[in-house]
């Protein structure tokens, strides 16, 4: 038998795509369609006074216009999607985004109007007729500023902007400090970016009124979660909705949050309206609309012993979550233990808030605050070893958790709301080998002294990280054989291009003996699988990937029963191989698969009690804990010294997530990953001004990076697979992108000799210009 | 008004408003949903077809300028039904797609690329995509796909 699994084989999913034919949602077609355009809030704070529709209605091809009193009982601030973590002594205000705006706006962009007609641009014609009366208020961006007395208050009742507060601490800070040789003590700032997936969101819902069911296409991570939710709200069983997540263009966090408002709001008016509706963001829309990430502000130190030993770590940090909170905690909490990364950390005391600001809502996008956590963690050792004279790879060799630690429990809460251990993982090696393919030594000794001779500004970074990925609580997967011989598998969850399609065939093909091309995989329609959770916090291949592995064991017990009772022989005498059954040494005496199928499900007889017809099994799979992926990157820069502008002349990423199931595909995860690193680190940054508007809001001026940009990337491997499930895999969505941010900082500030000078590099993401002005003495 | 275009060989007529964008056109009224939208400001190269073989962003034209001209798209790549094309080819070969939304544009801006250059240098590959964006893969699998296709004699 061939074996599928670890091989860097192509995808399954690729033909369709590149032949244009894949269905996106924007591809939906349906008679009658409507479309639909939001009148969103063009301030970041205003009292909303009256609107008037009356014109809008009026319109030719307007079919209706709602404000949120037309929603009626239907108006509901949204779902908390994640509750607070169980942490004693934790302060959390739940104030959910509303799918209209009522009483105030608490941001630019926030919806206003839905206006329905026959065409978008009728729609967004419309949208000019509608008549608003505002207070504006003045608004509150600056994380600071926010939590002073007398600042505007985004969310009148609370009396203050803090969403949450928590402490989680392990060991005696205060005693570690009081013995250390050194404590670092810096402030740390991460600036918001966005994820601009190519896809902007868009969702289309059809109400049939025949067979009393709600189909919704949506750009969600999540399609079973907004199913479920979509039930409740709109009254219906679960069993009327079907959600369709088909091809996603790309994810990336902002789609798993929900519910956005017009995931309630279009599907509502389908029904309302006995029509079919569509709305598709505009890329205009995406930047107020869709969901960014990281803000944060960090006041961090370490004690450190003579030798360069970790002591102890405090921090007390600042989040900002926008202007309201569905997505409960899981960025701070996922900063607040990533921290602690590859390192021994004997005691830790850290405090955050999280702080109600007028600007977009902040959720996961890849790496889910992670990277603060890396860049703080990463910076902090730099800056150790720079003040005890250790090289900066010895002072992490001095500190990572020794191999035979694991599994090893860092003492605070996780996200997925256990106590955050390690499962397996072994650091030094990763480092070393990193080291070594971007040749360290020969850069520190040779190459930087030559290039500095002759004027040119070249540095090299190194750093480690960790990403805890394929959290629980479960996924699901439901294989079975067609009378075609294919296989075929549902799962709950979403994909947005990370290949399950052609991974999860893989683990299938690896236990049936099918090519993976006969592996038919659907995913996120909840037609084909009623349960799951999600595609996010590198998941999928984890949990999902699991799941399918138990369901295709029974399949095979199942497929080779039924041969077994056909050939009249033991089922050890079997070989599954190329789609069909055999006895073994007598490959031309076979059954297809697909002959089997039929065998299994008779038309004449008696079923056996304790059976079930057809070669079909369900599994689900839920992870004790999560998976801790580990790794390390380096790279060598050179800036020029007039513009400033970094070119990246080698990177290289040395990653462990486990066993691997296809290396192709995992590159592509990681070579992605850094793309957004470095967009994250170099170009990405939105600007505001005092009113709360954000600036560039726009492709042409939000950066992303192009391919001149990003550099080849040369990845190595270690395997240390995880004892938490049966494939042995970790998470990789994120781990390119986490640890980009704290790796610049360093060979930046190495390319420019900035520690020479007194000048530190503390913050993310850093444009020429900002390092400029930092080199300027800004 | 009315547009008289030919879309991958077959000649269209329809009667449209004049500010309907060539993209809206071809998605939604002759069904060709292979082109994607991305930006709508002619940034992010997700909707480019060839114009007369030049590649061009469908949204930043009017279906009306398209009139009397000769359009392609993604969907005239494949030689045949289920078929892909020494290009498409070499974008799976590579792993070239992770979402696969901007590569219909990049498929076709390097088509025209490589009618030009058809033995092209990294750089040279780079520079031609560097007007596409794509924001899962990092690129490296295209620029391997686009030198792999250029090597194959596609
Ligand atoms: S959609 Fe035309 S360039 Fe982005
Ligand atoms: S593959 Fe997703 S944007 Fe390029």
């Amino acid at each position: 038998m061939t074996h599928s699994f670890g091989k860097p084989l192509t995808r399954n999913e690729d033909p369709r795509l590149l032949r244009g034919e894949a269905l996106f949602v924007d591809d939906v077609e349906l008679p009658g369609l409507l479309h639909v355009a939001f009148l969103r809030s063009p301030h970041a704070h205003a009292r909303l006074l009256s609107v008037d529709l009356t014109a809008a209605r009026a319109r030719s091809g307007v079919i209706a216009a709602y404000a949120a009193e037309d929603l009626g009982d239907y108006w509901k601030p949204g779902p908390l999607l994640v509750p607070p973590p169980p942490v004693p002594g934790m302060v959390f205000h739940q104030c959910c985004q509303v799918p209209l705006v009522k009483d105030k706006a608490r941001h630019v962009g926030e919806p206003v109007a839905m206006v329905v007609a026959e065409s978008r641009y009728i729609a967004e014609d419309a949208l000019a007729d509608i008549v608003v009366e505002w207070e504006v208020l003045d608004a509150v961006g600056d994380l600071e500023a926010a939590l002073q007395p007398g600042s505007p208050l985004v969310h009148d009742h609370l009396g203050v902007n803090v969403a949450a507060r928590v402490h989680q601490h392990r060991g005696d800070y205060t005693a570690a400090a009081k013995a250390a040789a050194l404590v670092v003590k810096r402030r740390f700032t991460y600036d918001r970016g966005a994820s601009i997936p190519m896809e902007t969101r868009g969702v289309v819902a059809q109400w049939d009124p025949r067979a009393d069911r709600l189909t919704v296409w949506d750009t969600t991570q999540a399609p079973v979660v907004i199913r479920n939710g979509l039930a409740a709200m709109l009254g219906l069983s679960e069993r009327q909705v079907r959600v369709v997540a088909p091809n996603i263009g790309g994810g990336f966090g902002p789609k798993m949050m929900m519910f956005y408002p017009e995931e309630v709001l279009v599907p509502w008016a389908a029904m309302r309206l006995g029509r079919p509706v569509k709305w598709i963001e505009d890329r205009l829309e995406h930047f107020f609309a869709t969901t960014h990430e990281r803000s944060q502000i960090h006041d961090a130190e370490i004690a450190l012993d003579a030798s360069g030993r970790i002591l102890g770590v405090k921090d007390v940090f600042l989040h900002d979550n926008g202007a309201y909170d569905p997505y409960g905690l899981t960025l701070p909490l996922n900063s607040q233990c990533t921290l602690l990364g590859c390192y021994l950390v004997p005691a830790y005391d850290s405090v955050f808030t999280a702080v109600f600001t007028n600007r977009t809502l902040v959720t996961p996008y890849r790496g889910a605050g992670r990277q603060h956590g890396v860049f703080v963690m990463e910076r902090l050792l730099d800056i150790a070893a720079r003040e005890l004279g250790l090289d900066r790879n010895e002072i992490r060799r001095r500190n990572f958790i020794p191999a035979d630690a694991f599994p090893y429990d860092q003492g605070v809460i996780y996200q997925d709301f256990s106590r955050l251990s390690y499962d397996s993982g072994n650091y030094a090696p990763i480092l070393e080998k990193a080291l070594d393919a971007i040749g360290y030594d020969r850069f520190v000794q040779e190459t930087q002294p030559k290039a500095r001779a002759e004027g040119r500004a070249l540095g090299i970074g190194v750093v480690c990280y960790v990403e805890g990925t394929g959290i629980g609580p479960y996924e699901g997967a439901k294989i079975q054989v067609q009378g075609s011989g294919k296989v075929s598998l549902a799962t709950g969850i979403g994909s947005q291009g990370q290949g399950h399609a052609t991974a999860f065939a893989q683990v299938v093909a690896e236990q049936l003996g099918v090519d993976i091309r006969d592996v038919e995989v659907t995913t996120g329609d909840t037609d084909q699988f009623y349960w799951g959770v999600g595609t996010f916090a590198s998941r999928g291949a984890v949990v999902a990937g699991s799941a399918t592995h138990e369901a295709a064991k029974v399949v095979r017990q199942k497929i080779l029963k039924t041969a077994a009772r056909h050939f009249e022989c033991a089922e050890e005498d079997l070989v599954l191989a190329d789609g069909k059954v055999h006895v073994v040494g007598v490959p031309d005496h076979s059954i297809t698969l697909g002959a089997l199928a039929g065998l299994a499900n008779p038309m004449r007889g008696a079923v056996t009690p304790g059976t079930e017809p057809g070669l079909e099994a369900t599994s689900y799979f839920g992870p004790a804990g999560g998976a801790t992926a580990s790794g390390a990157h380096a790279m060598i820069v050179e800036v020029d010294p007039l513009t400033l502008r970094p070119t990246i002349l080698d990177y290289v990423v040395v990653h462990d997530c486990g066993t691997v199931i296809n290396p192709l595909i995992l590159a592509g995860q990681i070579q992605g990953g850094v793309a957004q690193g470095i967009g994250n680190a170099f170009f990405e940054q939105l600007h505001w001004d005092e009113q709360g508007q954000l600036m560039n809001a726009s492709l042409a001026d939000y950066l992303l990076p192009t391919a001149l940009d990003v550099p080849r990337m040369r990845l190595d491997h270690t395997v240390t697979p995880s004892p938490l499930n049966p494939l042995g895999v970790k998470g990789a969505g994120e781990a390119g992108a986490i640890p980009v941010g704290a790796l610049f900082a360093q060979a930046l500030e190495d390319a420019l000799d900035l520690p020479a000078k007194g000048i530190e590099i503390l913050e993310m993401p850093l444009s020429p210009s900002r390092l400029w002005e930092i080199t300027n003495g800004g | 008004m009315k547009v008289r275009v030919t879309v991958n060989g077959v000649a269209h007529e329809r009667e449209v408003e004049p500010r309907l964008l060539l993209s809206d056109f071809l998605r939604h009224e002759i069904g060709l949903t292979g082109t994607h939208v991305g930006c709508e400001h002619g940034v992010c190269g997700a909707c480019t077809i060839l114009w007369d073989g030049e590649p061009a962003r469908a949204c930043l034209a009017f279906a009306v300028q398209a009139e009397g001209h000769d359009i392609r798209t993604v969907e005239s790549l494949a030689p045949a039904p289920g078929q892909l094309n020494a290009l498409q080819q070499a974008f799976q070969d590579s792993h070239a797609l992770q979402c696969g939304y901007c590569t219909p544009g990049i498929l076709m801006t390097m088509t025209a690329f490589l009618a030009e250059n058809p033995k092209p240098s990294e750089e040279e590959v780079r520079h031609a995509l560097s007007g596409n964006l794509c924001r899962c893969t990092g690129y490296q699998h295209i620029v391997d796909a686009v030198l792999l296709a250029a090597e194959r004699g596609a």
